[in-house]
């Protein structure tokens, strides 16, 4: 086999390894011809959440911070051991982000516009390549401490998230926009075809419903960012950013795989500098630096002297001419120790401000199965795939409302989107058991067992048309999903404005009974501020944020006791 | 400079200007056209008036299909109302993320044989749709009517943004809201609502059922629900009316949840008169029409009779 053929199977697998990422980021839905079996019980056809758990990141920042390897996060050993023998073959083979940096990398632009000695320069090592051994370290350092921050920048969530709360919500605003302006146009032809192509694509690209996120811009910001830095710089995020990249940078310190350079040959052409991917220097007379090296094996594709050859056990010999390669990260120890120490000193900072407990925001209600807040931030990674499969668009990230801590971590908008009380989705694609999977049973809840709650909904009187407008409405009571409702009515006269006596019901709220689950404020026609709300106290998963002494099963109502 | 340089040189800042003006001229004022279709006029589907058939029929059995068919041949066979080549459309009640037992929907078995048994009589095509309250792939996944129509032969339509054209109702109240156009571009609209409890309205059985033809702001119906009701029973005038009390809510409507709200009555209503329907069908809640203001503000507005037993009142056992 040429290395040639290598190439090739190197880019198929990139391809392939996008296509299967991408396809099971699609996959996050609640499909409109999904037809599972059990209509009690409903749940997804593909385990989806394998997307997230090859990260060997995830499953370390999680493991430090709650000391569990959660499910299938164990799969990440399929990635992690190998590097140990091989070096960084993920990078440059497999992972979706860095394929797509690369193609993005290989595109036209200024840099390749530089000539001779400037433009092989450009695609040395350079120290800012450090970055990312710091923001791994800073981000163990903290996870150690209980807050995981990995998944703001290891690649998989990044690129989840990214994908399934800003890209493919705006390709379909996107596609709705053109398909309306050139139906606006009127020649029927040509909206035949536009209607044509739009039917073609959205079973495979567009949910059933738009979705809208909450804070879309933040996450876009930093999506965008790192794509055009690969104008700059090629693969820089996977060059200066990644942690997950340092990650396996750091373990393939005892790679027996890796670079052989022979010193006779080389005529020093540096075109191997020049297709470098991962600017580990692998010219001869340079300093190889394996931990930097994504395996792409360009430079042995493209020096023509054959003089450079990745095998088993190279031959590193360190010449006058030629230094040997080397297996360290280029960080000093001093290095180490401040970037785990500034991890270390992130997690009182977050937390001796009031975000997590002291004045936790009330709207800040997490997804149903979610565990305790503190817990919480100890396994959720941002990967935005409980947002991606809500059918009700109620999972949104949060910018502000669960402090920087938690930027971008899920929370219910109930005005957007309610909690469908048998619904389970998002507990069965969290990676990392930030959210539990909840049976239909549990979640609803039912004599013996409370059911799952959320938050608790309030009225707000001064809005609310009964209570202040002497009209009826009730809409919220119609749509209470708990059996009993949690909201019940009380007939009540009052006076209109001309002094007419009218006979309104008027709905109040049994917190015994109310789950959170936010359908009468999603429901409620009060548009803009609705009249009944939702807060998160009450919520299962916490002790302290209650109103209630004692919480019991639902109390069933028989015929008699009506 | 000479003459042709001039012509030349001045001649595109001529040609710009004269685009740049003539625009701003063109759109000056201009008023956006709204492009979407409003029909104005009432849809009636209904068949015509016979005196030999009785005007309302309810069948009981335990086999539901049977109770189907009995109550349907009692008022003149599924021939009486669907002709050959005809659309028809199937109006069931899909409002809610709720499993059959649960009796927040109606009966799927009931919806599929009636699917078969227009396709049967020679219609072209069945569509079933409903704008459901829940997340509609969950509504017609779980209430099993998706599943069954399908099977049975129709073509189940989730209504998206496309589905919905702004129609005028014609209503005292109601006026131009978005109603799903397979409600209105179709030979035949069957409406087969479930019979369940209704805190504001008592009851919601077919008239009520309506609403799930709107989009729009349904949420604000309930402020005038009587009147909303009847403007709507006014504009659209089904073929048939079949009211499923197989089983009916009798608490906690119209979404229920738990089985103990459920009764068995293992009944199916067939009716050409809407408020006759609803007014035997709330009688399996414990109710008099009496009781029930929209019903019977829907007898004032002339739309049938309270008394049912006055159109010709049969029960099949």
């Amino acid at each position: 086999m040429t290395i040639k053929t290598v190439i090739n199977i190197r880019r198929v697998s990139q391809v392939l390894f996008f296509l299967i990422f991408f396809w099971l980021i699609l996959k996050t839905n609640f499909e409109v011809n999904f037809n599972p079996d059990n209509l009690s019980e409903v749940i997804l056809p593909y385990p989806v959440s394998i997307a997230l758990e090859f990260s060997p990141l995830v499953a370390l920042a999680t493991l430090l911070a709650n000391g569990t390897v959660f499910k299938g996060l164990l799969w990440s050993l399929v990635i992690l051991i190998p590097t140990i023998f091989l070096g960084r073959f993920f990078c440059g083979w497999i992972c979706p982000l860095g394929t797509l940096n690369h193609w993005l990398s290989a595109i036209r632009s200024e840099r390749m516009k530089r000539k001779g000695k400037k433009r092989i320069l450009s695609n040395k090592y350079k120290k800012y390549q450090r970055i990312k051994y710091y923001i791994l370290l800073a981000s163990l350092g903290a996870a150690l401490l209980g807050t995981v921050q990995v998944g703001l920048f290891d690649p998989l969530s990044f690129l989840a998230r990214s994908l399934g709360t800003v890209v493919l919500p705006t390709a379909h605003t996107a596609a709705n926009a053109v398909l309306s302006s050139v139906k606006s146009i009127g020649w029927p032809p040509l909206m035949a075809g536009a209607q044509f192509i739009y039917d073609t694509i959205s079973p495979l690209l567009l949910p059933f419903r738009q979705a809208h996120f909450h804070t879309i811009l933040t996450i876009s910001f930093l999506f965008i960012g790192a794509l055009v830095m690969n104008r700059i710089y090629t693969r820089f995020w996977c060059r200066g950013i990644c942690p997950l990249g340092a990650m396996l940078g750091i373990f393939s310190r005892f790679a027996i795989f890796g670079l052989e350079k022979n010193e006779e040959r080389c005529d020093d052409c540096q075109l191997c500098q020049m297709h470098c991917q991962g600017a580990d220097n692998p010219k001869v007379g340079e300093k190889w630096h394996q931990a930097e090296c994504h395996l792409c094996l360009n430079c042995q594709s493209a020096c023509p002297q054959s003089s450079l050859k990745f095998k088993f056990f190279p031959n590193q010999i360190e010449t006058k001419t030629n230094p040997a390669g080397t297996p360290s990260v280029d960080i000093s120890r001093r290095k180490v120790f401040l970037s785990v120490g500034s991890g270390l000193a992130l997690y009182p900072l977050l937390r001796s401000g009031d975000d997590f407990e002291a004045n936790a925001n009330p709207l800040l209600i997490r997804p149903p199965g979610s565990v305790e807040e503190k817990d919480f931030l100890a396994r959720c990674i941002r990967c935005g795939q409980c947002m991606r499969v809500c059918p009700n668009n109620a999972l949104h990230p949060t910018f502000m409302e669960s402090g920087l801590e938690g930027l971008w971590s899920p929370m219910l908008i109930p005005k957007i989107g309610y909690c469908e009380p048998t619904c389970t989705l998002c507990g069965q694609v969290c990676p990392t058991g930030a959210i539990l999977e909840l049976t239909q049973k549990v979640k609803v809840g039912d004599k013996d067992t409370p059911p799952n709650r959320i938050g608790t909904a309030f009225f707000d009187l001064g809005r609310c048309l009964p209570w202040a407008m002497a009209k009826p409405c009730i809409v919220c009571e119609e749509w209470c999903p708990t059996s009993p409702k949690a909201i019940y009515l009380k007939e009540e006269t009052v006076l209109d404005s001309q002094g007419k006596e009218v006979v309104v019901k008027r709905p109040y709220i049994d917190p015994g009974l109310c789950t959170g689950c936010g359908a009468c404020e999603y429901a409620c026609p009060v548009m803009d501020q609705r009249a009944v709300y939702v807060t998160s106290v009450g919520e299962s998963r916490s002790s302290k944020n209650q109103i209630l002494l004692q919480r019991k099963g639902i109390k069933q109502k028989t015929a008699d006791n009506n | 400079m000479d003459r042709r340089d001039f012509i030349k040189k001045t001649g595109k800042a001529v040609a710009l200007a004269t685009v740049t003006g003539g625009t701003g001229l063109l759109f000056h004022n201009r008023v956006k056209s709204d492009y979407e279709a409003i029909i104005p006029k009432t849809k009636n589907f209904e068949v015509p008036f016979d005196a030999n058939l009785p005007g309302i029929t309810l069948a009981r059995n335990e086999d539901h299909l049977a109770a189907l068919n009995g109550s349907l041949d009692a008022i003149g066979g599924i021939k009486r109302f669907i002709k050959p080549g005809e659309r028809v459309t199937i109006k069931p009640n899909v409002g809610w993320d709720r499993v059959p037992e649960q009796a927040a929907n109606t009966n799927p078995e009931l919806v599929a044989e009636m699917v078969r048994l227009c396709l049967g009589a020679g219609a072209v095509e069945v569509i079933v749709t409903d704008v459901t309250c829940n997340d509609p792939r969950r509504c017609f996944l779980r209430s099993g009517i998706r599943k069954a129509a399908e099977e049975a032969g129709a073509k189940v339509i989730l209504p998206g943004d496309d589905d919905f054209v702004k129609t005028d109702l014609g209503g005292e109240l109601l006026t131009v809201w978005p109603v799903v156009k397979h409600f209105i571009d179709t030979d035949r609209l069957i409406n087969m609502p479930i019979v369940k409890q209704h805190s504001l309205s008592s009851c919601t059985i077919s008239m009520k059922n309506l609403y799930g033809i709107l989009g729009g702001r349904r949420n604000q119906l309930h402020q005038q629900i009587d009147q909303s009701i009847v403007d709507l029973a006014n504009f659209c005038r089904p073929t048939l009316t079949i009211v499923d009390a197989t089983r009916v809510l009798l608490r906690g409507g119209p979404q229920g949840g738990s089985l103990a709200d459920v009764a068995i009555e293992n009944s199916v209503i067939c009716s050409t008169d809407q408020v006759a329907a609803d007014s035997r069908g709330a009688e399996f809640l414990g109710l008099s029409a009496q009781q029930v203001s929209h019903i019977l503000l829907a007898e004032k507005s002339g739309l049938g009779a309270v008394d049912y037993r006055s159109i010709g009142y049969k029960e099949v056992v």
